[in-house]
């Protein structure tokens, strides 16, 4: 039984980790230009600001 | 010797007097002594593109940040120091790229915040569905449970869905809510309601120990109907942006002259009553203004519809979208370009209200029948179960499945679904939608009424044919037409292609133009400048000094299919027909040309909104499609309409629907489009119908479970789904057996 309960709170905790995931995704603007990000992975001059 | 006028080296664009209107400094935001602007580029498409313009921007001195976005076509760059902004734009337009200021506006910005609002929701939705459908399963078939590992289950699936609920469900409440304020339900009241109860009621079931619970059901609904949701407020947001770049294309600054008389370059909406503003030869005029000084030509025909210019001196009242041909003039602002606007679609908006008001959505028919009738039925097989002895929770539980299972959902869904399936597929022709419902209106159409500058014609003038002999003085006229901004001259050197320039080049405003080609005196201009006799209006004369003037004609150049467009529209029973406020001959040879039987000219704008009214009076459903100031009265009174991208702003807002390019064929597809999505939404209503008829005696026995609510929600939201993504496949070509 406490196998089981730490199971599911696994669960929960794994979609929370994802959501939390997603949200710093979002937050930080990688869903602004897709098509720009595939683009900009081939150009080397392109440096991580 | 060099000519007066200077003119770009192929002489094929127009000459370039300077125009301080493409100054981008009115957009310039400047905070913490770091500049900023945002710039539209057109045409860049590869990771080539961007590290071109990218680099080469960065490379100007005291640029911090050049970023392209590649989806979105903006550009925004950051600097410190004295860079010129307009620096910035001409290298972006070296390169070979379009580039326009554009200032995002708040409504921009407002609908990108709802658009990540409802993606929150959706994402909190979406996890929450999956971590309670994993402790659902066990429940639906683990028969051999024990109590104990049931109820843990339950308690942490009710632990996941409230926090959920409370989160995803905050779009539905809030305008359930705001629905019922207003007494007039919408669909949202159903679904908020049965997402309440369903929780409300698995809560209860948890906290009693009882047979089932509704974790699942509650947090799918809410995610399949969040899916929807975001689909729709993204392609609205996109579509409004493309509307409105093709729009920023047109008038962004003007040039102010300061008391000091320097002169500034301010946004158009910084304009203030009595500015006196410098409009330059080409420019548009942003705002209606007073001419104060200069003699010149403007070209009416986003105002008028009239193809030929007028005469313009001090004292004369402009309307915004008249062009200043020309010669440079000042203006005195008359009034505020917002107010002009504002005051425009306020006057448009009264004379459409009742269209507005008398429409009704078919969601909101749906919503109107089914909103009573199904919770009526709850309410009955409450009381029913009562009186045959049930207790009042077992009552309650049969009223709350029914209002569970007969799903809002296949109904919420069925209606915005199509919608947002027939708009981004419009989108990809570059046609943008302003509203889901405009599609049922132009579904109904069955009468279109076309405008002719601008709308079946292109609104740009092109050269008539011409005789052998007329040749050789075509191409000496085209040297002294490449130096004007009027539309024949343009017309005409565009027929003959780069040249050279006649010396000593002046423009007469109203007249002509004068200059000399090896050493003589040659003359350009109308009938009257040069001495001949006027036929028809829509033509110039050439001469040398002493000779006699050889003449030009000119045409509007109708769209390259209108006429196929025509015929098709006919095909499909529509009734076509021709409102010009054009004059009379050159309208009847744009009918003929396009094959449009009824046709009439010189309306004016007052008689253009009447007779659209006349038609709908008379019980038929009308598209306008117009592009001036003059057809935005019959723009708002038709029953749907749509306006082509170079339209004026009024225009664009009035109508429904805006297409980008040069092909009419858009009006037809835009119907066949709508025709579609009206009987996806039929066919996807009926079957919601059918479904409920179905499941509604199933909830009533008591029979429901949470594994039967869970398989009938998302079988039924599926069906809907599937029907509406039927538009996305292209339909068979109507041009197959057409000349």
């Amino acid at each position: 039984m406490n196998v089981f309960i730490l199971m599911l709170l696994g669960i929960v905790g794994f979609a929370l980790a994802g959501l939390a995931v997603f949200g710093w995704a979002l937050k930080s603007g990688q869903f602004e230009d897709p098509k720009g990000a595939a683009a900009r992975i081939l150009d080397e001059s392109d440096r991580p600001r | 010797m060099t000519a007066v006028v200077s003119a770009c080296p192929s002489g094929l664009s127009a000459p370039s007097t300077p125009t301080p209107a493409q100054d981008p400094s009115a957009f310039v935001v400047q905070k913490d002594g770091v500049k900023s602007l945002d710039l539209i580029v057109k045409g860049p498409s590869c990771g080539g593109c961007l590290s071109k313009i990218e680099s080469n921007v960065g490379k100007l001195a005291g640029v911090r940040i050049a970023r392209l976005n590649l989806s979105t076509g903006r550009l925004r760059v950051e600097w410190s120091g004295q860079l010129k902004p307009r620096t910035i734009v001409e290298m972006v337009a070296s390169l070979g790229y379009g580039v326009t200021a554009f200032d995002p506006g708040k409504a921009d910005i407002e609908s990108a915040r709802a658009e990540r609002r409802l993606i929150t929701a959706l994402t909190f939705a979406g996890v929450g569905t999956a971590a309670v459908m994993f402790m659902s399963e066990p429940l639906w078939f683990g028969s051999d449970l024990t109590a104990d590992i049931r109820n843990t289950l339950r308690w942490i699936s009710a632990a996941v869905a409230l926090p959920v609920v409370i989160v995803s469900g905050q779009p539905f409440f809030s305008s359930a809510l705001a629905s019922i304020r207003a007494r007039h339900l919408n669909m949202d009241v159903p679904i908020s309601l049965a997402v309440i109860l369903a929780l409300a009621l698995s809560l209860y079931e948890t906290v009693v120990g009882g047979q089932h619970a509704f974790f699942d059901a509650s947090v799918m609904l809410l995610f399949f109907l969040l899916i929807g949701r975001v689909l729709d407020a993204r392609l609205r947001r996109r579509a409004y942006a493309a509307a409105n770049e093709l729009a920023s294309f047109q008038t962004a600054t003007a040039t102010r002259l300061t008391s000091g008389g320097r002169a500034e370059a301010v946004r158009v909406v910084d304009i203030r009553p009595g500015d006196v503003l410098l409009v330059a030869a080409g420019e548009r005029l942003a705002v209606n203004a007073e001419i104060v000084s200069g003699k010149s030509e403007a070209d009416l025909r986003l105002v008028t519809g009239e193809v030929l210019p007028v005469a313009t001196t001090a004292g004369q009242t402009l309307h915004a979208g008249a062009v200043n041909l020309s010669a440079p003039i000042q203006v005195r602002a008359l009034s505020a370009a917002n107010d002009s606007l504002m005051a425009d679609i306020a006057r448009l908006l009264e004379a459409g209200e009742q269209k507005k008001s008398a429409y009704r959505r078919l969601a909101d028919k749906a919503a109107e029948l089914y909103i009573p009738q199904v919770h009526a039925t709850a309410a009955l097989g409450f009381v029913a179960w009562l009186m045959f002895g049930a207790t009042a929770a077992q009552a309650a539980y049969v009223a709350v499945t029914v209002l569970i299972i007969t799903c809002p959902c296949a109904l919420a869904l069925a209606a915005p679904l199509v919608q947002v399936v027939a708009a981004s597929r419009l989108f990809r022709e570059g046609i943008y939608l302003s509203s889901g419902d405009a599609l049922e209106r132009l579904a109904a159409i069955d009468h279109v009424v076309l405008d002719k500058t601008g709308t079946l014609t292109l609104g740009d003038p092109v050269l008539g044919a011409i005789s052998e002999e007329a040749r050789t003085a075509r191409n000496q006229a085209a040297m002294l037409a490449r130096a004007s901004h009027h539309p024949f001259s343009r017309a005409l050197v565009k027929a003959v292609g780069a040249g050279p320039i006649a010396q000593n080049i002046r423009e007469i405003p109203g007249q002509g133009v004068v200059g000399t080609i090896n050493g003589r005196h040659a003359k350009f201009g109308s009938a009257s400048f040069l001495g001949a006799t006027a036929s028809g209006g829509s033509e110039l004369w050439f001469a040398f000094e002493g000779d006699t003037p050889v003449a030009f004609h000119f045409d509007d150049a109708i769209r390259p299919d209108a006429a196929k467009t025509v015929i098709e529209l006919s095909a499909m029973g529509i009734e076509v027909e021709l409102l010009s406020g054009d004059g009379e001959e050159r309208v009847a040879r744009a009918a003929k040309a396009a094959g449009v039987r009824k046709w009439r000219a010189l309306a004016s704008p007052q008689s253009k909104a009447a007779h659209v009214k006349a038609l709908e009076t008379s019980g038929q459903k009308v598209l306008m499609v117009g592009d001036g100031l003059n057809d935005a009265g019959a723009l708002a009174s038709a029953h749907a309409s749509i306006a082509p991208g170079g339209a004026v702003d009024v225009s664009r807002l009035a109508s429904d629907c805006v297409f980008s390019g040069d092909s009419l064929r858009a009006i037809a597809q835009i119907i066949t489009t709508a025709r579609a999505a009206r009987a996806r939404m039929r066919e996807n209503f009926a079957f919601a119908a059918l479904y409920n008829i179905v499941v509604i005696p199933v909830a009533l026995a008591g029979w429901v479970t949470p594994l039967i609510a869970a398989i009938a929600m998302s079988a039924s939201s599926a069906v809907v789904t599937l029907n509406a993504l039927r538009i996305a496949a292209p339909s068979r070509s109507r041009w197959a057996g057409l000349p």
